[in-house]
């Protein structure tokens, strides 16, 4: 794949696999207007992939669609970012992966939409509106939760200190980035990070929680070095296509 | 665990359906909060692109007629037949009235 | 939308009238004779009250049992399209669930009464969904079958005489028209598709034929509330004309698609213009309504999971509510 078919599969990627861990949920959220809310969100990711990994198919030009990259690639192909694919953990966990990845993605969407791949840059506009409501929904959460009972608090201090080792990886950039801003059709994602920070902060003083302290940061997604949870991940997601190869559904 | 103290408020939830129109009411959600309650009524009541803009309001909040009323309430409004255009008889060749 | 008779054996005289005002009885029978709708404040006997509350929460749980048997191939579903459609589906019934405990809600009974009647094993919801899910074909099935059956139960209640019922079923009718096509059109696909997949198709058909049937309730003559429900305006028809109904119906569908209807009685009765058709096993019916379904341990142990996991979140909500709301008093 050239540089701009993988920059459209990791946008595919990322939306697939926390669409994929956010239908987890379905049936067994805190309350039922919650079900109905994460499933929202989920299946706007889901769409986002779908019309993501079609365009890599298309772009990379070997006969493979959407599904194909989805259901048929192994672990090391995969190039969404580490925090997409961490496991859902409580309430708590999963509400701090979608605020520091749904503010990431509307940044990041609202840059894209003034990308020179005309298909990208409508993705874009149409699923930039969905990501506003995600962050929006998601940091209401935030607050709730670290602003709610002592329990709470701790817990959400607990989800955003699994997550915020993984918030890094957002922003890096690498050679594919490189090549797809030359192209004209990527964007420069370190340079959403400071909007990223501002927005982040003020939710977390809202929420009257503590930025997390600085790590190391965890790397590798982009390039296929995963978590061990991708792989049990794909197992489940990509059962039956491996089952019953050739099959249609 | 069914302490009615414990659950959140139940909110009344009105949808315009498009420009033009008045809010609707189309049912109700749980909610801690009314920001929390447009957001459920937005996830719940507006899937399938029902809606343009949302009400919400507590249940608690509403004040409604007693049905036990209803005849003195309504009926009154029975004979006044003469507040409708069709009680008046103009003749045929009269138009733009 | 699932509903299933549940009334079962000998409790149609549970709810006697207690002592009534016989000129309001008389009143109120005689506006829902005329098929006018009864109203959340409108006067009404006991005993319509609290049968509309048991029908309403028991097909509201069956809508959140419901979402387990298909949510259980959501991460497991083919392709992205199927993904997002079963996805839909499910969390359609979330919504429906939601909507008639709101219905029944407006009777005086909470949701949390209603969740905990349902956690505890009091309530009682549809029988189909403590069977299992092995397969994909098994969400086809659902879809076409399941679905399919519940559509029967459910037009007629558009018109049910409680309004909050029947309006939140004009909402619920309209939202589920493509559930059983999605169901149908995974079934066909399959019939079609290699062996593997029709041996699939096949061997869920026969195992959710029977259930599906026993959707519909006892036989009528089993039925012990369908006269009172039926004057009432709660049920419209008998279990067994719908069940006759269903099978008319569905037969061929799975004839067109080449699968086999598993009963070996099924005959087309051309006097009757109908298909006869073998018994029910009752007694697997009943079993299943007093929580002997094969995975019943497993349906309650996942609801009463998300409800105990989730207690900290609603907890913590409403706790943040009331902070903010003191905070804004003494603000002002």
């Amino acid at each position: 794949m050239d540089a701009v078919a993988t920059y459209a599969l990791r946008l595919g990627d990322d939306s697939l696999i926390l669409g994929q861990r956010l239908s987890e949920w379905c049936g067994h959220a805190p309350a039922l207007e919650v079900d109905l809310s994460l499933a929202n969100v989920a299946l706007d990711q889901i769409g986002q992939a779908t019309h993501f990994l079609n365009l890599a198919g298309e772009l990379e030009g070997k006969g493979r669609d959407g599904d194909a990259l989805a259901f048929r690639r192994d672990v090391m192909d995969f190039t969404n970012c580490l925090l997409v694919e961490q496991p859902n953990g409580d309430f708590a966990q999963t509400i701090a992966r979608q605020f520091l990845f749904s503010h990431y993605q509307e940044l990041l969407f609202t840059a894209l939409m003034a990308s020179k791949n005309a298909t990208i840059a409508a993705i874009a506009a149409k699923a930039v509106k969905e990501t506003a409501y995600h962050a929006v929904l998601a940091s209401d959460w935030v607050v709730r939760l670290g602003d709610g009972t002592d329990e709470s608090k701790a817990r959400m201090i607990a989800g955003l200190d699994w997550m915020w080792r993984f918030a890094d990886e957002l922003f890096a950039m690498d050679d594919v980035d490189a090549a797809a801003i030359k192209a004209g059709v990527g964007i420069d994602k370190a340079a959403l990070r400071s909007s990223w920070d501002t927005r982040i902060d003020a939710v977390l003083a809202e929420a009257t929680l503590m930025r997390p302290a600085s790590r190391r940061p965890v790397l590798g997604g982009r390039v296929g070095r995963h978590s061990e949870h991708l792989g049990h991940l794909l197992t489940e997601m990509q059962f039956l296509q491996r089952a019953y190869p050739g099959a249609t559904w | 665990m069914s302490d009615a103290s414990k659950e959140w408020p139940l909110w009344e939830v009105f949808v315009r359906g498009k420009g033009g129109l008045s809010h609707r009411h189309v049912g109700s959600v749980h909610a801690a909060d009314a920001k929390m309650a447009l957001e459920h009524a937005r996830d719940t009541y507006t899937r399938r692109m029902e809606g343009v803009s949302l009400w919400v309001l507590p249940s608690a909040q509403i004040t409604s007629s007693d049905p036990g009323d209803a005849g003195a309430l309504f009926e009154p409004a029975e004979d006044k037949v003469y507040r409708h255009p069709t009680f008046y008889k103009i003749p045929d060749g009269i138009t733009h009235i | 939308m699932y509903t299933t008779d549940l009334s079962g054996k000998g409790k149609g005289k549970a709810e006697k009238a207690v002592a009534e005002d016989p000129a309001l009885v008389a009143a109120f029978e005689a506006r829902v004779a005329s098929d006018e709708f009864i109203e959340p404040k409108d006067w009404m006997p006991e005993a319509y009250r609290k049968t509309l509350v048991r029908q309403m929460s028991q097909h509201a749980h069956s809508e959140i049992v419901g979402m387990l048997p298909e949510g259980n191939w959501i991460t497991r579903a083919p392709n992205l399209r199927r993904k997002a459609i079963l996805l839909a589906k499910v969390q359609d019934e979330a919504g429906h669930g939601l909507y008639l405990y709101s219905a029944a809600e407006t009777l005086g009974t909470s949701r949390d009464e209603m969740t905990e009647a349902l956690l505890s094993g009091k309530a009682k919801y549809s029988t189909i969904f403590n069977y299992p899910t092995l397969t994909w074909a098994d969400i086809g099935a659902i879809g076409w079958l399941v679905d399919g059956a519940a559509i029967m139960n459910q037009v007629p209640l558009q018109r049910t005489s409680y309004g909050p019922y029947a309006r939140a079923m004009v909402r619920i009718c309209k939202e589920e028209s493509f559930h059983q096509r999605q169901g149908y059109e995974i079934m066909m696909h399959l019939a079609d598709g290699t062996d593997a997949q029709k041996r699939m198709a096949q061997d869920a058909l026969n195992r959710w034929w029977w259930p599906s049937l026993m959707m519909f309730g006892p036989p009528d003559d089993k039925s012990p509330n369908t006269e009172q429900s039926m004057r009432w305006r709660i049920k419209r028809d008998t279990n067994d004309e719908l069940r006759q109904k269903f099978v008319d119906i569905t037969v061929p569908q799975a004839e067109a698609i080449g699968l086999t209807v598993p009963d070996d009685k099924l005959v087309w009765n051309e006097e009757r213009g109908a298909y006869d058709f073998g018994e029910v096993d009752w007694e697997e019916f009943y079993a299943v309504v007093k929580g002997e379904g094969p995975v019943a341990k497993e349906r309650m142990q996942a609801r009463v999971k998300a409800w105990e996991d989730g207690e900290w979140v609603r907890d913590a909500a409403r706790v943040h509510a009331e902070k903010r709301a003191a905070a804004k008093l003494a603000a002002e």
